[in-house]
């Protein structure tokens, strides 16, 4: 394919962006993007979100890498998204490449592709890409002429499924290692060595891998028989990499000229949990938890505001009610912005009354419409399963606060398929929505609505659950059968996930290497966008199984032998294999862990990470000081 | 996410009036913002009020909206050198001010030519515009006998379209059309003022068609508004 130069692009660009939807999308351009002179800098970092504009420019990791990348005088990062159809077939009709929406480069002329994997649905689209970029998907197949392809983000955790297409994975959080990929490869480019050369150096960073210098053997049954490195080089495990301190947050927000679904400023408070829910791959993870100091959020939003003219604030992390200095924080915005008109999102509050409090702060700024709490579970005996135990009392409690404070919609989360799940716990579920709603009836009469949005439960890798099995789909279908006949009325709204979603989700996590094939054969079937209800055909993917001599049910609906080496078993979250297993045991007996910022159980974080530890001021983690040699007390504080 | 399920009572009275002050913004809009359609269009200038800290006024009722009133939309895929749109703002500050503020705040591709103080009372200037004069220029070759067909088209009594799903005479919304050539070399350029009126609003594509001409091979801006009195050009 002949390389096209951007003023090439430029020109077919306009004549066929009136002949797509939203045209915006393609042309880039917006306010506080980053164009550099292309060859003002040696080394061209493209980085993709594997799916539209409209769903990957608000997206912070890449944010973030963009901003690192472009504070280096030797290199420059501009952005790629997956065009949608009606672009994709004016592309390819006229063999146009994908390029940058920065400078209008094809793809194939940087140095790096970077994705962003964040959910294992956008798998497809990567092959896509790189399809369009006119490169091989298979990285045995591309050689020096092309771009080195690299990845991160939490579905990268297990990067066995996506190891054939892409050459090295970043593990874990990447402020820091990108720029020592970035120096690495620039080492290699002027030396002139061959790419062998380059996957051994990479291997060398901490926190990469490349799996092509891994090989994987299996047992006659199919399970994992041994991962083991082909060169000395390549760790074993492969740890994933944290930063200390979370540096300042990014301020200067791409703002599209478009309409797109996500428009407000994220602002991450605090990265990690210690909560410990045995079902959350997010919360097992992003381990230690880091907090950003007050003023710096604060400054921030007020940076962001003025450099973006966001009406909305997200303040990100994955339990905020745990951030130390929550109150603190939220009467501060409440004081500082109170006269801007902009609305302050605080997810993932505790459900307790102080999150009602909390947000009343919060909605004098600007009100907003629902309250939402996640129960995830809505037995006792479930809750004490997945270790995220909230008295059934204290949920009325709560709902009974944010009725009368004004709020006539609450959403609750629920996930159906835990493990050891039976249709009683499922009655539980719709017994609780009753309760709610009815304690919504006496307060607010009629107006009171209860959003119950129930997800499927699918067993994540470096979970205390990744031994367990995906409910099969008849189990799926007869508990959202019962949901569906127990929901319905007025004041109720049932959200559930079409189980051959959630199957789909199942293999592509759970998977090992030989599920890239299925992938590949999905892809050259015509899967691309599975994320999107009217692309995704669940056929196809049996289709791609049965081709590849591969049954999908030995991913999704296996127990796994807590001896079996699993498929991401090279990869270490740094939290121990051992503790994972305890917490399983755990969930098998219902003993509860408790919050772990009170005392430490050794889930493996602190002597993983000793040496970036000690040279961190201590407040900036929350793990409380190791008491040695204390027994592990099991008690629970709610 | 959160949604205006309760409003707030400050912004659901919206601001009376009397109280606000009008401004009168001319601007350009380049190539960058092409393919930004009229609402996204809203949406930006809402965002570069914000970023310059300029308090917009908003308009009364269940959804408030900013009192933002655009002379005549752009069509998708146009630039404009010559856009004039109302806008009220609940303080009154000195027009140079404003519009030094709102170019500091403004994506690529927004120029502010000339911001003034206008009466309150004065209509809706979407009423006020007669005409607009766009300039066509072709990305590639025209066709050899475009002088042909302008004066074939002319010639016509009537011309009958349709868009979307309406019958409609095009011939009468033509008020000129002429063809010339680039100041820097022999490229033909079209040039033609179409009825821009409230009712009675001609697109320059369904000019182009009548012609059979591709507007997706051309270049398409807008290059003046003709309003029923004249208003103090920028």
């Amino acid at each position: 394919m002949a390389i096209w130069p951007p003023e090439q692009i430029e020109s077919v660009l306009d004549r066929i962006l009136l002949k797509v939807q939203k045209p915006g999308r393609y042309t880039g351009g917006e306010l506080n993007q980053i164009v550099k002179p292309w060859d003002s800098v040696q080394t061209h970092v493209a980085l993709i979100f594997p799916d539209i504009y409209d769903l990957g420019l608000p997206n912070l990791g890449l944010t973030i890498l963009y901003d690192e990348i472009n504070r280096r005088a030797d290199a420059l990062a501009e952005r790629a998204y997956a065009p949608w159809t009606d672009m994709e077939s004016q592309m390819r009709s006229l063999g146009m490449p994908l390029y940058s929406l920065e400078s209008k480069h094809p793809l194939q002329q940087f140095d790096i592709l970077a994705f962003t994997l964040p959910y294992e649905s956008l798998y497809t689209n990567v092959l896509n890409i790189l399809d369009l970029a006119g490169l091989p998907v298979l990285a045995e197949e591309r050689n020096e002429r092309h771009p080195l392809v690299i990845a991160g983000g939490h579905a990268a955790f297990n990067p066995e499924p996506m190891s054939p297409f892409i050459d090295a994975f970043a593990i874990g959080e990447g402020e820091e290692i990108i720029h020592e990929i970035v120096d690495v490869y620039q080492e290699w480019k002027q030396s002139s060595e061959t790419r062998e050369t380059l996957w051994v150096k990479l291997a060398k960073i901490p926190g990469m891998y490349v799996p092509r210098l891994y090989e994987v053997e299996y047992h006659p049954n199919g399970t994992v028989r041994r991962i083991a490195p082909r060169v000395e080089e390549a760790p074993l495990p492969v740890v994933k990499r944290i930063v200390a301190q979370l540096p300042p947050p990014v301020t200067r927000f791409i703002v599209p000229s478009i309409d797109i679904v996500h428009n407000r400023i994220p602002i991450e408070i605090m990265r990690g949990c210690t909560r410990g829910c045995r079902f959350c791959h997010a919360g097992m993870v992003t381990r230690p938890v880091r907090e950003r100091p007050v003023e710096e959020i604060l400054q921030a939003i007020e940076a962001a505001l003025e450099a973006t003219g966001y009406e909305e604030v997200g303040l990100l992390s994955l339990a905020s009610s745990d951030y130390t200095h929550i109150r603190e924080l939220v009467e501060a915005v409440a004081s500082r912005f109170g006269d801007q008109k902009i609305t302050v999102s605080l997810p993932s509050l505790r459900i307790e009354s102080f999150s009602v409090e909390l947000m009343k702060e919060l909605k004098s700024l600007k009100p907003s419409g629902g309250f939402t709490l996640a129960p995830e579970a809505a037995s006792e005996r479930m809750r004490r399963v997945i270790n995220k135990y909230i008295p059934h009392e204290q949920i009325l409690e709560t709902a009974r606060a944010i009725f009368s404070q004004g709020w006539t919609t609450i959403k609750l989360y629920f996930m159906i398929g835990h493990p050891e799940e039976t249709l009683d716990d499922v009655q539980a579920i719709m017994d609780l929505c009753h309760a709610v709603l009815r304690e919504g009836r006496r307060i607010c009469g009629g107006r009171a609505k209860v959003h119950a949005g129930v997800s499927t439960f699918i067993p994540k890798p470096h979970t205390p659950f990744q031994w367990v099995s995906v409910d099969t789909m008849e189990q799926i279908q007869a508990k959202q059968t019962l949901l569906r006949q127990g929901l319905r009325g007025q004041g109720f709204k049932l959200n559930w996930v079409d189980p051959k979603v959630t199957l789909h989700e199942a293999w592509l996590s759970r998977g090992d290497r030989r599920i890239g094939q299925v992938i590949l054969r999905a892809w050259q079937l015509g899967a691309k966008f599975d994320a999107w209800q009217e692309h995704f055909l669940f056929e196809r993917w049996i289709q791609a199984f049965e081709e590849c001599q591969l049954d999908p049910a030995f991913y999704s609906y296996r127990k796994r032998d807590l001896d079996e080496v699993l498929p991401w078993s090279h990869i270490s979250i740094a939290v121990r294999p051992s503790y994972l297993k305890k917490e399983y045991q755990n969930s098998l007996s219902g003993t509860l862990r408790d919050d772990c910022r009170g005392q430490c159980y050794a889930c493996g974080i602190l002597p993983t990470f000793n040496d970036i530890r000690a040279k961190t001021p201590a407040e900036a983690w929350k793990c409380p000081p190791v008491r040695r040699k204390t027994p592990i007390k099991e008690k629970v504080t709610v | 996410m959160p949604t205006g399920a309760q409003e707030d009572p400050h912004q659901r009275e919206g601001n009376s009036m009397s109280e606000l002050t009008r401004y009168r913004l001319w601007y350009a809009r380049g190539a960058e913002l092409r393919y930004v359609s009229h609402l996204d269009m809203m949406l930006v200038w809402e965002r570069t009020f914000r970023r310059a800290r300029l308090p917009l006024a908003f308009s009364q009722g269940f959804n408030p909206r900013p009192r933002f009133h655009l002379a005549s939309a752009l069509p998708l895929g146009f630039t404009s050198l010559c856009e004039v749109a109302d806008v009220w703002l609940i303080e009154t500050l000195p027009p140079d001010e404003v519009q030094e503020r709102l170019q500091r705040a403004a994506p690529p591709g927004l120029t502010l030519q000339q911001v003034e103080i206008v009466p309150l009372h004065l209509p809706a200037l979407q009423t006020m515009v007669l005409a607009a004069e766009y300039h066509i220029e072709f990305r590639e070759d025209a066709p050899s006998d475009v002088a042909d067909r302008i004066a074939g088209l002319l010639e016509q009594r009537e011309i009958i379209r349709v868009r979307r799903e309406k019958t409609y005479d095009l011939r009468p919304l033509i008020e000129t059309l002429t063809l010339t050539t680039s100041s820097e070399g022999d490229k033909p350029i079209l040039l033609m003022r179409l009825s821009a009126k409230e009712s009675a609003t001609a697109r320059p594509e369904e000019v182009l068609l009548a012609l059979g001409i591709d507007p997706t091979t051309t270049r398409m801006e807008r290059t003046r508004l003709i309003f029923q009195e004249p208003i103090p050009a920028p």
